[in-house]
């Protein structure tokens, strides 16, 4: 309960700067973006926009190119053709993009602790030859607090639990001020109450402006808790509420043989692919 | 006294005083550059870089006749090659990064090889190159490695933040915007820089033991990065000496010596954690 009280106290507290940008323009659009590789085209002319605070879920079977999507976002990959915008200018200059990996994607073993993890969120405003000045360890102190790991910021990384481990990853996203943050599978292996805490979470993320797109699988936690969902197989196959995505052809379309609709009293039953330890292959 | 007799009398010569500051030298910047390639696992790259130095150490020798300066300077400058052409290839994605070093690695050591058996009665000198001969060191290579190895240790000290985010999460490091090629060149140069400045200790061979035997060692004892680093360094300096007396009074090869050390050191810290960890359970 305290954790939940110091929670709601530190809500404000941290605002990411939204002066920056453009007001008014969509935080981040996507036109006719195609990642093309050898072996074939992993995402073909997706176009989207994102307002600003709004809470995305996309949604695919493995190989879907959720991974690719985000690390375009990022900037992290440049796409083979196609624009993307955030904030109204293109991604290779803005550091206020968070990218928050799948945490079979990380070496839990690296001799950090969680305090370690969260300053390096600050890394790029710090600069270079310099250490962090009190008032990046006071950012980082409060991202902490919001994410309810003050207590276990000492901890080596690898210590801490699935749900912890994913809001150390929040707590950074927060140190790097990111007003939009994009998440890999954030909910695998976690149990009921850790994703509980993760959705208190990002609703004090969406009071504060902040931008959440996260990859995931179950379409159920898709529909009831996200203001719109995306169906991806490689191209874009609908974007919108759940009621008007998730529907039986969509769904084929996305998910093909590995879907089972089973038809049941209050509509069809949905059993998608819910495997996903491996996630996609990493073109970086 | 006695004890002390024993210790005091190999330092009575200067060829072992100035060994023994070579190895403690060299022990210490490869041990803190190690500590990266640990954590990154890149143990293989720095085994095969240091193989691949091999041909620009034989160009040097056979231009040089003998002489150390040519060894050093060709040496250098094969490794900040190798270590870009190796980073280069790895990239491609035609050929697996660990075959493409495989390549490389074994054919630049076959033409360094190839070079030095073209003079006659090479054997001696090619052990130097391969085993190491830290008591031929001389005043000017000692200095060598000190300005080497104080830089070396000095871009390390201040890219520390930006090192360390690269090899936890290049991601990152790619989303905060920081020159993430450039930064990962640097580190293979700087590994590069260590591995030539280290050969006359332990040799081209035996040069993956520096590397990677005293982080390996820390990481079994420190959850710290900064105290991972000044344990290896520790590791690695108290191997250097004690191995310069095990080679003196067993009477085997230096290099050797000081590596058997640093497994030895390795292997104890490896079984009383192991016991520590079975105890705790």
């Amino acid at each position: 309960m305290n954790r939940f009280r110091s929670l709601e106290k530190s809500k404000l507290v941290i605002m990411p700067r939204l002066h920056a940008h453009e007001a008014g323009k969509p935080i981040l659009r996507l036109d006719k973006v195609t990642v093309a590789y050898e072996s074939g085209k992993a995402l073909d002319e997706i176009s989207f926009e994102l307002q600003r605070g709004e809470r995305l879920a996309v949604v695919g079977p493995n190989g879907a190119g959720k991974s690719t999507l985000f690390k375009v976002i990022a900037g992290v990959l440049h796409p083979t053709s196609g624009l993307v915008e955030v904030a109204g200018s293109q991604p290779d200059g803005h550091i206020c993009i968070a990218y928050v990996p799948q945490r079979s994607q990380v070496d839990w073993n690296f001799p950090l602790q969680v305090r370690d993890v969260v300053m390096m969120g600050r890394v790029g405003k710090i600069g270079w030859l310099r250490r962090p000045t009190p008032k990046d360890q006071q950012i980082v102190r409060r991202a902490l607090e919001t994410v309810g790991l003050q207590e276990l910021a000492d901890r080596q990384i690898g210590q801490l639990s699935g749900g912890q481990q994913q809001r150390m990853f929040i707590a950074r996203a927060l140190a790097q001020e990111a007003e939009l943050m994009l998440m890999d599978e954030p909910f695998t292996g976690l149990d009921v109450p850790a994703q509980e805490e993760l959705f208190r979470i990002l609703d004090s993320l969406r009071t504060q402006g902040v931008t959440v797109m996260v990859a995931l699988h179950d379409l159920q936690t898709a529909s009831e808790r996200f203001d719109r969902v995306m169906l991806l197989n490689r191209r874009l196959i609908g974007l919108g509420s759940a009621e008007q995505i998730f529907t039986p052809e969509h769904l084929i379309a996305a998910y093909g043989g590995h879907l089972r609709l089973i038809p049941s009293q209050q509509g069809f039953i949905a059993l998608g692919d819910t495997c996903c330890d491996e996630g996609e292959h990493d073109h970086l | 006294m006695i004890i002390f007799d024993w210790l005091l009398q190999p330092l009575q010569y200067a060829f072992m005083q100035r060994g023994m500051l070579a190895a403690v030298m060299v022990g210490i910047v490869c041990a803190v550059l190690g500590v990266f390639v640990v954590l990154r696992g890149m143990a293989f790259f720095g085994d095969a870089l240091a193989h691949a130095i091999l041909p620009g150490v034989a160009v040097g020798y056979l231009i040089g006749g003998g002489a150390r300066e040519p060894l050093f300077w060709w040496g250098l400058l094969t490794g900040v090659f190798a270590a870009i052409g190796i980073g280069t290839i790895s990239r491609s994605t035609r050929i697996k990064e660990d075959t493409a070093i495989g390549i490389i690695f074994a054919g630049m050591f076959a033409l360094g090889i190839a070079l030095i058996s073209s003079v006659r009665s090479y054997t001696a000198d090619l052990a130097h190159f391969l085993f190491g001969d830290v008591l031929g060191v001389r005043p000017p290579d000692l200095l060598l490695t000190a300005a080497f190895g104080a830089a070396i240790l000095l871009i390390v000290f201040f890219l520390y933040k930006e090192l360390v985010v690269l090899s936890f999460d290049p991601v990152l490091a790619a989303t905060l915007r920081l020159p993430t090629r450039l930064l990962d060149y640097l580190l293979m140069v700087l590994i590069a820089i260590a591995i030539v400045v280290s050969l006359q200790t332990v040799g081209v061979a035996l040069m993956v033991a520096m590397l990677v035997t005293p982080a390996a060692t820390a990481s079994l004892l420190s959850r710290r990065l900064p105290v991972m680093m000044a344990l290896a360094a520790l590791f690695a300096a108290l191997s250097g000496v004690i191995g310069l007396y095990l080679s003196y009074y067993l009477n085997v090869a230096s290099g050797a010596a000081i590596v058997l050390t640093c497994t030895a050191f390795f292997g104890v810290v490896w079984i009383i954690t192991g016991f520590q960890r079975r105890g705790l359970q």
